[in-house]
């Protein structure tokens, strides 16, 4: 697994879809999506509320199948390969692509453990005490939490519970992390704290980010996806899919302008 | 932002005014008193039943006993030295002076006097020799009200005999086997063979149930069978126990009377009878309260919130590892309720170890899952079934041993539950 920043000029791709469905039983949820994730890049998916951004998002890392009834059609290549070939087990997708939830739920255990036990089920064999001391650092939590290392992940704040989750993610070292309006419930100054976090986890991984915050998007993205429910099949899609500045300045779709400039509704 | 779409004349309709809402919250809050006395009510009915109950049994199980004894114990003494206190030796003594010799043998030979414990002996002494016989018994409320009264009657009706205040819940109770005489008989065979059978019901029960349980919610598919599997689960709990006696007999005691009395490994336990062992009252008991456990443990994991599922799944964490760190962790405390309620079902059941083949006369302790049993309830039932007074006495107070032999495993099942819960 790569760790080193390649300094290439074009970005390589990391994900890519291709003519992506995704249902819940009957119902499409997700329609026709075509787009791309850049390693050590940020991307953003924006869209309406109910529009598919989680569902498209679960689908990077197969947690939709979680959902009784749910399936996906199309493909979604990391690496190489399709995703939703039957070869791929999804243990292994998870562990290589993983997630950060729009509620933090970290588990009920101690905050040491609920970092210690990602890396221990995958048979990590090194320092436990120096990956747990890392994975907070690069969370930005360590501080607030070195001298309470025991104590139930559960009795931090909720900001710090979403910080929490991070470094839970990041102590398996996955390729890319999938966060899920990871600042919706936090205060300007714990999404600062957030924003500036995934700044810095960019130099080490690649990441797909759902945000409902527009100035969010585009301080911290490199590319946006921006996705709206089509009017022919009531299914979400994703209509303009460029550079962050790109999508903010001169967006080739008038839906997307009214959207990034609040004037959509 | 606006919520109706264009178009839809109907806003103004469907908009709600201040005059179509009745904020009477006086009456509201009447309501609510009004259900909170009825669940008051409703609290306090069962206390009372409750303390009724225990007061009824705590009324049987005490007061004014008359004893005749057809040997005056004081005869028994030897060089000086009272019945109550003699030790072993002049114990088997006073026994084999007073009694015939072949009846002697034949105790002897039902076990050697040397494996038998003092007080066992010193039953005997009283149940053989002394033979100390109830002529009347009155309760705990007779006893304490008209005391003058039964002193004039038993004076006038039984004047050989003396009256003593008896608590029949007593640790000679406690000790003592069993034996066909109230005064000296015991329940100690009853709990140790509730004992033996509780442990065996668990241990097949609880393991098998959980699994079962985690197999189920998740594992199995929503297939047409695992539908049918689950709603004969269901179903199964509200069997009447007498079937699962009739279960237990066919396949535990007959189909596999070799293994329940232990033949297959080589054990011959002289008071075996065909299978009839504390191993198949267990098993059968296990498979009685097995839906018991399969449905609350399911419930217990099906109440695992889907965040932390998905959490763990998050980050790479096959099914096994996420069940087995997550899942199990936080349903252990509903887990060990439902087990709570099966001991408590369990310990309780009389009509399937009747069909099953509790012994009606045992003295001796049950020593391996192959030995013939009793339990409590079986020794109760016997008990509340002779028409003696002094039989009831003893019911009652095998019936507060039963109550409190539940509590304890209860209160144990209770304190381990919440040192898990109680982790976070
Ligand atoms: N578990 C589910 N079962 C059935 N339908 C679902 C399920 N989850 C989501 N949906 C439907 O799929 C559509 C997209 O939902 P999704 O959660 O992806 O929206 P979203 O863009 O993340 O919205 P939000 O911004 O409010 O989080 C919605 O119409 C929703 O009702
Ligand atoms: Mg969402």
């Amino acid at each position: 697994m790569q760790q080193n920043i390649e300094t290439t000029e074009k970005p390589e791709l990391v994900i890519e879809t291709r003519n992506l469905n995704i249902f819940y039983n009957d119902f499409r949820a997700v329609s026709n999506v075509n787009m791309s994730v850049k390693r050590h890049r940020i991307t953003a998916i924006i869209g309406p509320s109910g529009c598919g951004k989680t569902t498209l998002l679960r689908s990077f890392n197969r947690m939709n199948e979680l959902v009784p009834g749910s399936h996906a059609e199309g493909e979604v290549i990391f690496d190489g390969q399709n995703l939703y070939d039957p070869m791929v087990d999804p243990v292994e997708v998870r562990y290589r692509i993983g997630m950060v939830f729009q509620i933090a739920n970290p588990f009920p255990k101690s905050i040491y453990e609920n970092i210690a036990w990602g890396a221990r089920i995958h048979g990590y064999r090194g320092r436990m005490d120096g990956l747990v001391e890392s994975c907070l650092r690069q969370a930005a939590l360590w501080d607030e939490v070195k001298d309470k290392l025991n104590q139930s992940g559960l009795a931090l704040s909720g900001g710090q519970q979403q910080r929490l989750c991070i470094a839970r993610a990041l102590a398996v070292q996955p390729e890319v992390i999938l966060m899920d309006e990871p600042a919706s419930a936090l205060d300007p100054i714990a999404t600062l704290k957030i924003e500036e976090l995934i700044q810095e986890l960019k130099k080490n991984y690649t990441i797909v980010i759902v945000t409902h915050n527009m100035q969010q998007a585009a301080r911290v993205s490199d590319y946006t996806a921006m996705m709206m429910l089509s009017d022919a099949q009531r299914a979400g899609t994703v209509i303009e899919y460029n550079e962050t500045n790109i999508i903010f300045t001169r967006p080739q779709d008038k839906r997307t302008e009214d959207y990034v400039t609040g004037r959509f509704g | 932002m606006k919520f109706s779409t264009p178009g839809s004349t109907q806003e103004s309709e469907l908009k709600a005014g201040l005059s179509d809402y009745n904020l009477d919250i006086l009456s509201r809050k009447r309501a609510g008193l009004i259900w909170r006395l009825i669940f008051q009510a409703s609290t306090i009915v069962g206390i009372i039943a409750l303390m009724i109950l225990i007061l009824n049994i705590i009324n049987s199980a005490y007061g004014y006993t008359a004893l005749k004894a057809k040997v005056d114990p004081d005869t028994l003494a030897v060089e000086g030295v009272p019945l109550e206190e003699q030790n072993h030796g002049q114990l088997v003594a006073v026994l084999q002076s007073h009694i015939s010799g072949p009846a002697y043998k034949k105790l002897d030979n039902e076990k050697p006097f040397s494996e038998r414990s003092e007080a066992d002996v010193r039953a005997l002494v009283i149940a053989r020799v002394v033979r100390l016989q109830v002529e009347k018994t009155w309760n705990l409320w007779d006893s304490l009200s008209k005391s003058g009264e039964i002193n004039t009657e038993v004076a006038r009706d039984y004047p050989d005999a003396e009256l003593r205040f008896t608590s029949w819940l007593n640790s000679d109770f406690i000790n003592r086997p069993q034996t066909s005489e109230p005064v000296t008989a015991g329940i100690r065979t009853a709990i140790y063979g509730s004992l033996w059978t509780i442990l065996f019901t668990v241990l097949v029960a609880f393991p098998i149930g959980v699994g079962a349980a985690i197999y189920l919610e998740e594992y199995a598919t929503d297939t047409w069978i695992n539908r049918l599997i689950q709603t004969n689960i269901n179903n199964l709990a509200g069997v009447p126990s007498i079937v699962y006696g009739i279960l237990g007999l066919a396949i535990f005691v007959r189909a596999l009377e070799p293994l329940t009395s232990g033949q297959i490994f080589g054990i011959v336990d002289p008071t075996t009878a065909n299978g009839r062992t504390v191993l198949s009252a267990g098993l059968t008991l296990g498979i009685l309260v097995l839906p018991l456990i399969i449905i609350n443990a399911q419930e217990a994991i099906r109440a695992v919130p889907v965040s932390l599922r998905r959490a763990s799944y998050g980050i790479g964490a096959t099914k096994w590892q996420t069940t087995w760190s997550h899942v199990l962790p936080n349903s252990i405390p509903g887990i060990l309720t439902g087990t709570i309620l099966a001991i408590s079902r369990a310990i309780g059941e009389t009509a399937p170890l009747v069909v099953v083949g509790a012994s009606t006369a045992i003295s001796f302790d049950p020593a391996s899952p192959f030995s013939k049993f009793t339990t409590l309830p079986i020794q109760i039932y016997q008990w509340t079934s002779r028409p003696q007074d002094e039989f009831r006495a003893l019911a009652a107070a095998a019936i507060l041993v039963l109550l409190m032999l539940l509590l304890t495993l209860n209160a144990a099942a209770i304190l381990l539950r919440n040192r898990y819960s109680g982790r976070f």
